[in-house]
This record gives structure tokens, C-alpha cells and sequence, in this order.
């Protein structure tokens, strides 16, 4: 079982999305959480001064399938059809830390004592870092939602945040209702769908064209920022055996020359460290960046299928009308279809365009704050490592 | 056995394995057949020779051979003098102080650079140059180029081990064979893996040289000398049997014939025993850094060639980005990464050349000392064999004195003479490779020490040049991502 608290990491971690609590009225967080075998429970703080709720300060514990819940209700919501819905959080993936464990358990007894220590301890570091990461992605999910002046007042998130207990059953229910249908459906055919569409608005079309190659280019781009981060892990992993290979040939060696392997290997103990934490930060602020902004195109991208939809529905209908009036039948029923399809349609590239450009501002403004912050830490970094090799150069040229 | 030699009858039993005779080349010939392990027992039709098998022609004129045998006819044969060499040899346990000096402060540069192919599809091989630049006397020039082939190199150590492993000396082992290598080489490929193999083994041949020539005895040597300095080399034959891997294996088979006899050596001398098992220890650790070293290698590598996809990636996204000074951005960012890769690259070079390589180095170097070590034990073999022959001789003598057969008698006696002789020369050789390779190691371990330290320091040293370039290549992009508006 680990636990987190992370009042200090708090600004750290909230990096992929900015300035999400800004509105005092609703304030969102995920102070702690619980990893219980494969379960984590996340503990859900909230702090309000909206009426409709209990209690101005409460918390509760949320499990990942919950999230998943909330995400799948809204999507099913036909009156957010306008609007981007927040990506849902990914499932914790505790498999890396777990097959380092395995790995652990089964060479423990080839490994010195030494070995064995330091290995245990990367691996906490490890799961601490898939901890960390999972738990920012699940309270910025939780954030868009509070943030955005609709989804806040949706019953689902209230009933989410406030039910004082196990959301297991109505979770059931909803799987029963909807049975993913509709997600399927979205997903399955949204591209061809959209670039099909006669498009008027020279604004939509834009958006068009920019959100489907972006979003090809920006899931390479993660792929390969991920290659890149294991590469930097390996190469610490690597550090982390040469020093104790240098260990190993000092205990052998006579008094002069055994300090500087010794020496030597602290070295490169201090490098692996270091290395570690620029591929960690990397991972955060990089990676993780592009990992969310791929699901918030999708996500835009859906919220451009439902308008082309929306579309297609309106044209249907207006085919339907004059059919009706051909036939002389039903049209007083044609021309209310046609009516509400037109509203629609409208209602939703309203909302869709308002959502569109917010979203461009939010992505620019992240991709900011941690392209900043990546940069200074890199830059920490290497300083922190080029001033303990040149102290390290200097111990040993004195000896 | 040999066609040349002198009149003495203690010329006659040369059991030595690794001999040559300095004229030619030819005589170096160590085929495999002479050391299959299946024949190594004593032959009953020469029970004097007990090494018959393991035999290889010797020439009396070989003049490294006069120190040991009391009154051998005095060589003369090679032009370059003998005097120096003879120094060497016939020592007390303590190297003059300026021999020791002189090996520190020596004063002699080798390069080997310009690697040309010559010839083409199987036959080609590369010609490396070999630039030696030097104050010392003994060379006749300055400085000297020549153009040297690897079967040269090869060819040189072959010649050195046969001359100086079985005295105890620690003759450096040459670079590997490489088949693979060569024939993409040979088949004309010009790409970055040819180009890499012909550097590698162009700075692993440079390394050779400049090891060889750092020991005293094989700097003087004339087959040293000949080799950096005649224009014109006779090709070295049979290389295939004289790459250091087959030297190596030569002396595993040495060992193995060794043990084969049953040789339960009785180390009187704790020193020996010590440095055997510290060695056997330093082989195993070594062997293992410099699989980490080379896990090293080629992570750093990967992790360049993911940094280039990166990069290639972050550009195409900046393209795409419609938002123009995000776009700006991630375009400079795609470069900053570009530089980064290049960064990765040179260092991963640096993992290799600086220390994977010496390392590997090492790993030969340290089987070579095993199997000097090995050498005192064949050679203590040998002289334990003659004083149980002797005592056999002593015997056979003692009954003959009963039995009316003057003939015999006196040949009996004659034959305890000469293996009192060779008792003797047995001593002798043991005591004499035992104070070489005391000598020898001890000198190894200072070069060893000495060399690991300045790796060491080059290294980190490169390491410090990766980490400047980065601030600077960061601290250059961050004005970049701040006006990001």
C-alpha cells in the first residue's frame, strides 16, 4: 500500500492544464490516494460555496471506474453535444514498477545487498512517478469539469463529488442503460464523416483541416517523446551497473587506486540520479503534455463529428420536408423535424466554435507553461551534474 | 628435430613450444597440429622428449637463446645488436633504476592513420599508415612512415609471443579478427557500419603499438623495429593460427596440456598464488564492467537515434500548429533536439572508444598474464620431469653396477651427467621466469592503474563537455518557449 500527500508537488504536478481552480467557487483537488494491490483510491477534497451542495468542505474517496462513469454520462448527454467533453483519465498502469518488482523478487538472491537496496529503491521511485502521473490526470479531469460553466452544474458531477457512498451500483446501471453504444459509434467512424462535410464556415473548416492532421502528428510526436524518455531510463539503468561493477573491482584493488574507483563509482551513482530525474521530468512535462493534448483533439475531433452529424441530420430532414410536400403527407411533422434539426445544428456550431477557440487559448497557454518549465529544469539539471563531475574531477586530480 | 645446430647434446632437447628463428618468418609457423591435446602424453619411442609433439624446430642461432643455455655457440646473425636484449634478460629481480625510468618517461610516438582498401571484392584488405616519431637511438630515423596491413599486426605479435611468453614476459595481444567486418568492407559497402569497423580497428591497432613498444624488451626487439621501420615487409603467413584469439588459444591448449599431466604444483612462493587468484578476480570484474560499458554504448546510441525521431516529430507537429508563435516553438524546439542527438552521438563515442574499448583491451591483456603465469607452471613441470628422470638415471646406474657391462655403465653415467645438466637448466629457466613475471606484473599493474585513471578522467571530462553544451543549448531555447503569447 503507498500513500501520497503532495501539498509541495501541488503546482508541480497540475502542469498539463492551467490555471484550473482559478474560480473560488468551486475548488477541486486530489490531495491523497491509496494504492491498494490494483485498486488506487483517489481522495476527492472539495471546497465550495455553491448552495446546491451539503457542505462547503468535504471529501471522498473515488475509484478509477467512477471517473470513468461520470465521463461516460456526460458524453451520453445530448444537451453537451456542443460542447468538448474532457477527455476521460487512463486507467493507472502500475505495470512497469510491477515487472521491476518481479524482476527484484527473482534476482534477489544474485544480488549483493547493496544491489538489492538500491534497486528497491528505484523501483519505489518508479511507482511513485506512475502514482504521481495518475494522479494529476485524474484531478484535471475533475478540474475541466469544475471549471467550465456547464459541467459544473451537471447532476452527475454533483452526484459524484457529494454521494457519500459507493457509486459501484449506479455505475452498473448506467453500463446496463447505455452499454457504450453510442462511444463505439463516435469513435468508429468520425473521420471519414468529418471530412465528408460540405463545409460553409470558413471557421469550422479551418478547424477541420488543422484538428485531422494535428492530430495524427501529434500522437507521433508522443510516441515518440515516450521512445525517447525509456532511451534516457535505459541509459540511467546502465550508470546505475557500472557503479556497481566499479564497487565490485575496488574491493580489490590497493588503497590509492581503491578510492578512485570508489570515487569513481559514486560518480556515476549521482549521474544515474540525475539522469533519472531529467527523464522523469521529461516524461511529466513533455510526454505527459502530449499524451493529454492527443485525447483533447480527440475529443475536439468528436465534438466536430456531432456537429457533422448534426448536419447530415438537417440535410436529411430538409430532404424528408420536401418529400412530404411531394407527397402532400406528414408535413407539418416534416417542418417540425426540420425545424428542431436546424437548432441543433445551430446550437452546436454556437457552442462548438466558443469551445474551439477556448480550447486553442488552453492548448497554447499549456503548452507554455511546460515547455518553460521543461526547459528549466534541463537546465538545473545539467548545471547540477556538470558541478558534481567537475568537483568529482577535481577530488581525484588532488589525489 | 633441428637442421642447424651445434655440436653440444644439450642442444638437443628444445621443448619449448613457442620458439622462431629470427631470419625467417617461415620457421614462426605454430600449425594447430603441433598442439592437439590428443597427443600430449609422452611418446614412448623418445622418452627424452617428453614435449615431442608440442616441438617446433629451433635454430641454435636464435640469439635470445644464449642467456639460458650455458655453452651454446655464440649466434651470429641479425645485424642489429644483440647487447641491449642480452641486458634484459640476464638480470637480478630488480630492473635497473633507468630501464624503470625509461619506461616512464620514454620518448616515442606512434600513430596509425589513413586507412586505404587496396584490391577489391574478397581479396581487398585494408593498408593502414604507421607514422613512428622518436629521439631514441635504436631507430634509425626521426621519424618513419611504412604501410602496414592487419596480417602484419597479427603477424608481428605472432612472432613475439613464440619469442618472449615462454621467459614470463607479458607480450600484448593483438586486435581480434573481425570476419564479419571485413567482408563488408572488402564487398565495397561504404556505409556508417564499415566506416565505424575500419575506425575501431584503426585505433585498436594504434593501441596495440603503443602497448608493445611501451615494454622495454619488445621496443628493442628486431622484429619491432622491422616493423615500423622497413618499407618492405614479408607477408605473415598462417595468420589464421597467429590472430590473438589463436595465440590464446594456444596457451589454453599449453594449460590444459599442463594439467593434462597431472601437475600438482607445489607454490612455495605465496606471492604467486595471491596475484593468480587476484587476476582470476580482476578478469571476472572486468568482464562484467565492460558488459555494462557496452549496454552503455548502445543505449546512448539508441537513445540519439529516438532523440532524432523526436525531433523529426516535433517539427512536423510546429508545422501543423496553427497557432504561429507555438508553431515558432515547437520548430526551435525540433532544432534544439536535433543538436541534442548529435550530443548523444559524440558521447556515445566517447563510452566506446574511451572506455569500452580499453576495457576489452584489458579483458586480453588479462588472459595473456594467465597464461604467463601458466608458462611458470609448464616450466616448473618440466623441471620436476628432469629430476624424476634424473632419479630414474640414478637407478638405472645403480643396478647396472652389478651387471659386468662396462659399456652401459659408463653410458648410464653419462646419461646422470646430462640430466644433472638439465636438472639444472630446469631451475634455472623456473627461477628465471619466476623473477620475470614478478617483474612483469608488477610493471603491469602500475600501467594498469596509471591507464584507468586517466581514462577515467578523460571520461568525465567529456562527460563535463555534454552537460555545458546542454545548458547552452536550453538556456538558448528558453526566450524561445517564454514568448510563446
Amino acid at each position: 500500500m503507498t500513500s501520497i500527500s503532495e501539498d509541495s508537488d501541488k503546482e508541480k504536478v497540475r502542469s498539463v492544464s492551467v490555471d484550473l481552480n482559478n474560480d473560488a467557487s468551486l475548488i477541486i483537488d486530489i490531495p491523497d490516494a491509496l494504492c491498494e494491490r490494483d485498486k488506487v483510491k483517489f481522495t476527492i477534497h472539495v471546497k465550495t460555496t455553491i448552495s446546491s451542495f451539503q457542505k462547503p468542505a468535504f471529501s471522498v474517496p473515488r475509484q478509477h471506474e467512477d471517473f470513468i462513469w461520470l465521463h461516460d454520462t456526460i458524453v451520453e448527454t445530448e444537451e453537451y453535444a456542443g460542447l468538448i467533453i474532457p477527455p476521460a483519465p487512463p486507467k493507472p498502469d502500475f505495470e512497469g514498477p510491477r515487472e521491476k518488482m518481479h524482476k527484484l523478487g527473482e534476482g534477489e538472491s544474485s544480488m549483493t545487498k547493496e544491489e538489492y537496496a538500491k534497486m528497491k529503491q528505484e523501483l519505489e521511485a518508479e511507482y511513485l512517478a506512475v502514482f504521481k502521473k495518475t494522479v494529476q490526470v485524474h484531478e484535471v479531469f475533475l478540474q475541466r469539469l469544475s471549471s467550465h460553466p456547464i459541467f459544473r452544474k451537471d447532476r452527475n458531477f454533483q452526484i459524484f463529488l457529494e454521494y457519500d457512498q459507493d457509486l459501484s451500483v449506479r455505475r452498473k446501471n448506467a453500463k446496463e442503460m447505455f452499454g457504450g453504444f453510442f462511444k463505439n459509434m463516435v469513435k468508429s467512424a468520425d473521420e471519414v464523416l468529418i471530412s465528408g462535410v460540405k463545409e460553409v464556415d470558413e471557421f469550422f473548416e479551418q478547424e477541420k483541416t488543422f484538428l485531422l492532421d494535428y492530430s495524427s502528428k501529434i500522437k507521433d510526436a508522443t510516441a515518440k517523446a515516450e521512445k525517447m524518455t525509456r532511451s534516457h531510463k535505459n541509459v540511467a539503468d546502465d550508470y546505475n551497473h557500472i557503479s556497481g561493477a566499479l564497487n565490485h573491482t575496488a574491493a580489490d584493488n590497493n588503497t590509492a587506486f581503491k578510492k578512485h574507483l570508489e570515487k569513481s563509482a559514486e560518480v556515476f551513482e549521482k549521474l544515474r540520479k540525475l539522469e533519472d530525474r531529467v527523464a522523469s521530468d521529461q516524461e511529466l512535462k513533455l510526454t505527459e503534455l502530449l499524451r493529454y493534448y492527443t485525447r483533447d483533439i480527440q475529443a475536439a475531433k468528436d465534438l466536430l463529428y456531432r456537429r457533422a452529424r448534426a448536419l447530415a441530420d438537417y440535410e436529411n430532414s430538409n430532404k424528408a420536408l420536401d418529400k412530404a410536400r411531394l407527397k402532400g403527407k406528414d408535413i407539418a411533422q416534416a417542418e417540425e423535424n426540420q425545424k428542431k434539426s436546424l437548432q441543433k445544428f445551430d446550437k452546436l456550431s454556437e457552442s462548438g466554435k466558443k469551445e474551439l477557440t477556448s480550447f486553442k487559448a488552453r492548448r497554447v497557454v499549456a503548452f507554455r507553461k511546460n515547455l518553460i518549465e521543461m526547459t528549466e529544469l534541463e537546465i538545473k539539471h545539467a548545471k547540477n551534474s556538470m558541478s558534481l563531475l567537475q568537483g568529482t574531477i577535481e577530488i581525484l586530480n588532488s589525489n | 628435430m633441428s637442421e642447424e645446430r651445434g655440436s653440444s647434446a644439450q642442444t638437443e632437447e628444445d621443448e619449448d613450444l613457442f620458439v622462431s628463428a629470427m631470419e625467417s618468418p617461415e620457421a614462426a609457423r605454430l600449425s594447430a597440429e603441433d598442439l592437439s591435446p590428443s597427443s600430449n602424453g609422452p611418446r614412448d619411442d623418445d622418452p627424452d622428449d617428453l614435449f615431442a609433439e608440442a616441438t617446433e624446430e629451433v635454430s641454435l642461432d636464435s640469439p635470445e637463446r644464449q642467456p639460458i643455455l650455458s655453452d651454446g655457440p655464440s649466434p651470429a646473425i641479425t645485424p642489429v645488436s644483440i647487447s641491449p636484449r642480452v641486458d634484459v634478460f640476464d638480470r637480478s629481480p630488480d630492473l635497473d633504476e633507468e630501464e624503470e625510468e625509461n619506461r616512464d618517461t620514454f620518448d616515442i610516438q606512434i600513430s596509425v592513420s589513413d586507412p586505404e582498401k587496396v584490391g577489391d571484392g574478397m581479396n581487398a584488405f585494408m593498408v593502414y599508415k604507421v607514422t613512428t616519431k622518436t629521439s631514441l637511438s635504436i631507430f634509425s630515423r626521426d621519424e618513419v612512415c611504412v604501410k602496414r596491413r592487419f596480417s602484419d599486426f597479427l603477424g608481428l605479435h605472432s612472432k613475439l609471443a613464440s619469442k618472449y611468453m615462454h621467459m614470463g614476459f607479458i607480450v600484448p595481444p593483438a586486435p581480434e579478427k573481425s570476419i564479419v567486418g571485413m567482408t563488408k568492407v572488402k564487398v565495397g559497402k561504404e556505409d556508417l557500419s564499415s566506416v565505424e569497423f575500419v575506425e575501431k580497428r584503426r585505433s585498436a591497432l594504434e593501441r596495440y603499438l603503443l602497448r608493445t613498444v611501451k615494454h622495454p624488451a619488445l621496443l628493442k626487439d628486431p622484429d619491432v623495429l622491422q616493423f615500423l621501420e622497413s618499407s618492405e615487409l614479408p607477408r605473415a603467413v598462417s595468420t589464421q593460427a597467429l590472430s590473438g584469439a589463436g595465440i590464446l588459444r594456444m596457451v589454453n591448449k599449453a594449460a590444459d596440456a599442463v594439467n593434462k599431466m597431472t601437475i600438482k604444483m607445489n607454490e612455495s612462493d605465496a606471492w604467486f598464488e595471491e596475484k593468480q587468484q587476484q587476476f582470476e578476480n580482476l578478469d571476472v570484474q572486468l568482464r562484467k564492467l565492460h558488459v555494462s560499458v557496452e549496454s552503455l554504448v548502445c543505449h546512448r546510441k539508441e537513445l540519439s537515434v529516438n532523440t532524432a525521431l523526436f525531433a523529426k516529430s516535433a517539427a512536423m507537429l510546429g508545422n501543423s500548429e496553427d497557432h504561429t508563435a507555438l508553431s515558432r516553438a515547437l520548430s526551435q524546439l525540433a532544432e534544439v533536439e536535433e543538436k541534442i542527438e548529435q550530443l548523444h552521438q559524440e558521447q556515445a563515442n566517447a563510452d566506446f572508444y574511451l572506455i569500452s574499448e580499453l576495457l576489452g583491451d584489458y579483458v586480453r591483456l588479462i588472459t595473456a598474464v594467465r597464461g604467463v603465469f601458466d608458462q611458470r607452471m609448464k616450466t616448473w613441470g618440466k623441471w620436476q620431469d628432469a629430476q624424476l628422470m634424473l632419479q630414474r638415471k640414478r637407478e638405472a646406474e645403480a643396478k647396472l653396477q652389478y651387471a659386468s657391462k662396462p659399456e652401459k655403465l659408463q653410458q648410464a653415467r653419462d646419461e646422470i651427467r646430462e640430466w644433472e645438466g638439465k636438472v639444472q637448466h630446469g631451475e634455472r629457466d623456473f627461477e628465471q621466469i619466476s623473477r620475470n613475471i614478478r617483474r612483469e606484473v608488477g610493471q603491469f599493474e602500475k600501467e594498469r592503474v596509471k591507464d584507468f585513471r586517466v581514462v577515467i578522467m578523460k571520461y568525465l571530462e567529456s562527460l563535463v563537455h555534454s552537460q555545458q553544451q546542454l545548458i547552452k543549448y536550453w538556456e538558448a531555447f528558453l526566450p524561445e518557449a517564454k514568448a510563446i503569447a
